[in-house]
């Protein structure tokens, strides 16, 4: 059944519209979601040129994430249902008169303005996207303030400044109550993104993958940049409340173009941000960050503003259904495509980054089948188990010198001070594989069931797609756990200096070492510091790093409850508070209304069994299976994983299979050869032309022209008297001559 | 005999059939004059003799405005003349003595002696 052949089912109480916004200046110490980021922000610029050697930038910025995660609990409790609109101040704001576009109104003049003040939009959407980015960002600050303590000084308050930078943009972003504010923001986290990944700015990788990523989010934010045009051209307004107030109204019908190209714009943008289709590429090369970057940044928040994107301004996209299928078409082809990158991945950070697409083109699978609900609890539960996941890989790289090859770390379970991220990590696989009962089952499981509600062939088939990368998911991310964490005891330490005992040697003697708590450390970590003659000791996470790792993978498991409460017969807070915001149009379809309305519409079914039955049981067995997969191989019998490969390898016939998953697919080569490439020819061509056409036949060109006059010529400046007067005495019989003919001529026809 | 009607400028000049021919004469004699001089002034290296030449160019010019001034019935050509002679005499002495300097200077009248202030 397609969209609007649901939206039109009697079941279904027609789309009442978003509810109108309400003015609330009561609430404006919300302000303080800028001004804490922001002043921690200005604290650690001062810091940086203090030249402080302390750990004060982490903890400044720790602080005051801890205020905004305050803030964001206390707006929580004081909205309801009904959005409320927060004044802050004005910052464009201006109208004019314009001269009315047709033939039939010509003459008549029309007030034209455009609003976007800094203000806040806050419904349960804002409030359940902002509660887990301060609440991440406060643990990861936290996290960080270990994790990069060998470059305290001036980078350590620049990383800071950049983390600070960002959740002042996510805030920007997530809070604003005008597309153009979310613009400021969009673009804010791109900036701290760019300088976060560059942060090792002398690793020619770090700076090649910051301007990779950047240039890349150019090509979406300029579909964004016009997306926010079209809207202002054709709903006059960049507000959300009127806006949606606009498309609340029946469409007039209007055939115009405009309202069917906003989504396709929006989508671009989401798509370069949460780095989908054929945007991707950036993401894996973002890892060349510090690791704490990677897991706040380009796991959990920013890589999801995206599906807020299309969540928040839901209704274009639902005025429009053409454009989800599109959407849950490049989701469902991107989830599918990571994970077949991910299986080949032998650096651990990498093979994240590679679920972190997967599981962002599950996100959109969802909003394009039209299950808001499902994409927003999933970027919630992929909050949670990315970042834990992410951090772990975080600590092992701290801990072994940079080390992240899977094939050259095992056994770290049985190692002392390792517990702690051992099961941390089986916690984030565990979820990332979204085994049953587990919160990533019910939020995958929405989204699949979701497609498979839209009952469409192609719906179903990506919905079949979702299922199969599901059991690749499974087997990907229990590879790395049964790899890195099981098994017999053996590591070889990392090249990189990162983390390196050198460092530590030096830092732990340093007296700014004041702030850190040697109390705390695990007794197991003392031994690193003191000298270390032969062999590589890997020092364990200490509590600045347990602890958010251990918080964050208790969130995961936490982010359960809204699902089991709705197990229970309660009602899911998740799923009340993205339907009670602008996203609820999309869930006008029978998810909104739980059981009751999918019996009531059309039942479609998967293999006979109801689509929530067919995605526990298919879905639960597609994780077991992939799990049991990669226990056999990687656990149970190591080898016969580089038997497999070499086996592929040898047959003509299949070995295009590992070549093509450990070489990515070739994307990158591909689009080297079709943008790269001719780019290069193009801009040898132009060097080429502005060198010999430009500057040798233009400039240089008319330069030569006065000197070669002057060799003509010279001749004739003898300096002889005689020779001038002879010069003057043909000029002026040649002018003579010409008038006389001009005389002759111009006299002969009379 | 009558005195003729009076008649505009332009009338009166077509109504003399005699005057074409005899400014012709003076024309061509001041033609003449020009050609003397220009060549003079370029044959001769001597600057005395050059700027004799020049004046001969000068009462061609002179002559020519007379003739023009005869021909329209015009006395301006004439008035002019009086004033070239004029700006003549005082340009002769200034040229005459510019000579003599230069002569001071090289111990020649010759004009090549001066050829190097070329550029």
């Amino acid at each position: 059944m397609t969209l609007p052949a649901l939206l039109a089912s009697a079941e279904i109480p027609p789309f009442q519209g978003v509810h109108a916004a309400t003015s609330a200046p009561e609430l404006s110490w919300s302000g303080l979601l800028l001004l804490l980021p922001l002043a921690s922000m200005v604290l650690c610029a001062l810091m940086a040129m203090s030249r402080t050697r302390t750990k004060l930038p982490a903890i400044v910025t720790s602080v005051s994430f801890l205020g905004m995660f305050v803030t964001v609990l206390g707006l929580a409790f004081r909205v309801g249902d009904t959005p409320v609109v927060v004044h802050l101040f004005e910052w464009i704001n201006f109208g004019w008169t314009a001269a009315t576009p047709g033939p039939e109104r010509a003459g008549e003049e029309l007030w034209r303005s455009i609003t976007a003040n800094v203000g806040f939009y806050v419904d349960s959407l804002t409030i359940f996207w902002m509660l887990f980015v301060t609440g991440l960002g406060t643990l990861i600050a936290v996290y960080a303030s270990e994790y990069m303590e060998q470059d305290r000084g001036v980078s350590y308050s620049r990383f800071f400044f950049g983390m600070s930078l960002f959740l002042l943009s996510m805030s920007a972003l997530v809070m604003a109550d005008n597309l153009v504010l979310l613009y400021l923001g969009w673009e804010g986290v791109g900036l701290a993104s760019y300088l976060l990944i560059g942060y090792y700015y002398k690793k020619p990788a770090a700076v090649a993958a910051a301007k990779k990523a950047f240039i890349m989010n150019r090509i979406g934010d300029a579909g964004l940049a016009l997306g926010i045009f079209l809207t202002w051209v054709n709903y006059g307004t960049v507000e959300y409340a009127p806006l949606f107030a606009a498309l609340s109204d029946p469409p007039s019908g209007s055939g115009s173009w405009i309202p069917a190209a906003i989504p396709f714009c929006l989508m671009l943008g989401a798509f370069g941000k949460s780095a989908q289709g054929p945007l991707f590429t950036w993401l894996p090369d973002a890892m060349e960050g510090p690791t704490p970057v990677s897991a706040l940044i380009h796991a959990a928040t920013m890589v999801t503003a995206g599906v807020y994107l299309i969540a928040r301004t839901f209704p274009l996209f639902a005025a429009h259904p053409d454009s989800l299928e599109v959407v849950a078409w490049i989701g469902g082809g991107t989830a599918f495509l990571a994970a077949t990158i991910a299986l080949a991945q032998h650096d651990i950070k990498r093979v994240f980054a590679y679920s972190t697409l997967s599981q962002l083109g599950y996100m959109f699978l969802g909003l394009g089948a039209v299950s808001t609900f499902g994409a927003a609890y999933h970027v919630f539960t992929h909050a949670f188990f990315k970042a834990a996941l992410f951090l772990t890989a975080g600590a092992v790289m701290h801990g072994f010198a940079g080390q992240l090859d899977l094939r050259k770390l095992s056994g770290l379970r049985h190692l002392p001070g390792w517990k702690i991220v051992s099961w941390a990590m089986f916690v984030g696989c565990l979820w990332l594989s979204a085994f049953p009962f587990t919160s990533a089952n019910f939020s995958k499981d929405a989204i699949l069931e979701a497609a498979f509600i839209m009952d469409t062939p192609s719906y179903r088939f990506l919905g079949w797609l979702g299922l199969f990368t599901a059991a690749l998911t499974a087997y990907y991310s229990f590879r790395v756990w049964f790899r890195v964490c099981c098994g017999p005891v053996s590591y070889s330490p990392g090249e990189e200096d990162h983390g390196s005992d050198d460092h530590h040697g030096h830092d732990h003697g340093s007296p700014g070492g004041a702030v850190r708590d040697h109390a705390h450390e695990p007794a197991t970590s003392a031994h690193h510091g003191d000298g270390h003659g032969g062999g590589f000791h890997p020092h364990a996470p200490r509590l600045a790093m347990n602890l958010p790792i251990i918080l964050i993978a208790l969130g995961a498991v936490l982010s359960g409850i809204p699902a089991y409460q709705k197990l229970a017969g309660g009602e899911n807070w998740a799923q009340q508070m993205v339907l009670h915001s602008s996203a609820y149009q999309g869930s006008a379809m029978p998810l909104a209304h739980g059981d009751a309305a999918v019996e009531h519409v059309a039942h479609p079914t998967v293999l006979g069994m109801n689509p929530h039955l067919a995605m526990m049981v298919i879905g639960g067995v597609a994780g077991v299976l992939g799990i049991a997969i990669a226990w056999w191989f990687h656990l149970a019998n190591r080898q016969a994983a580089a038997n497999l490969r070499s086996s592929l390898l040898a047959s003509p016939a299949t070995r295009w299979l590992p070549i093509l998953l450990e070489r990515k697919w070739f994307v990158d080569e591909i689009y080297h050869a079709i943008f790269g490439v001719p780019a290069w020819i193009a801009s040898h061509l132009l060097h080429w032309f502005d060198r010999h056409v430009i500057d040798g036949l233009l400039v240089n060109g008319v330069g030569r022209i006065p000197p070669f006059l002057g060799r003509v010529f010279q001749p004739l400046y003898s300096g002889r008297l005689q020779g001038y007067a002879v010069t003057m005495s043909i000029s002026v019989g040649v002018i003579l001559l010409w008038a006389l003919w001009a005389w002759i001529v111009g006299e002969a026809p009379r | 005999m009558t005195a003729p009607a009076l008649a505009s400028a332009p009338e009166l000049a077509a109504s003399l059939p005699a005057l074409p021919s005899a400014v012709g004469v003076v024309l061509l004699v001041s033609a003449i004059l020009m050609a003397i001089g220009l060549i003079g002034f370029l044959v001769r290296r001597n600057m005395i003799l050059m700027f004799l030449s020049t004046e001969l160019m000068f009462q061609a010019a002179a002559l020519a405005f007379v003739a023009f001034g005869r021909m329209h019935l015009d006395l301006s050509g004439q008035v002019f003349v009086i004033f070239i002679l004029t700006v003549a005499a005082a340009e002769a002495a200034l040229a005459l003595a510019l000579v003599v300097l230069l002569y001071r200077r090289r111990e020649t009248l010759s004009a090549d002696a001066w050829a190097e202030l070329h550029e």
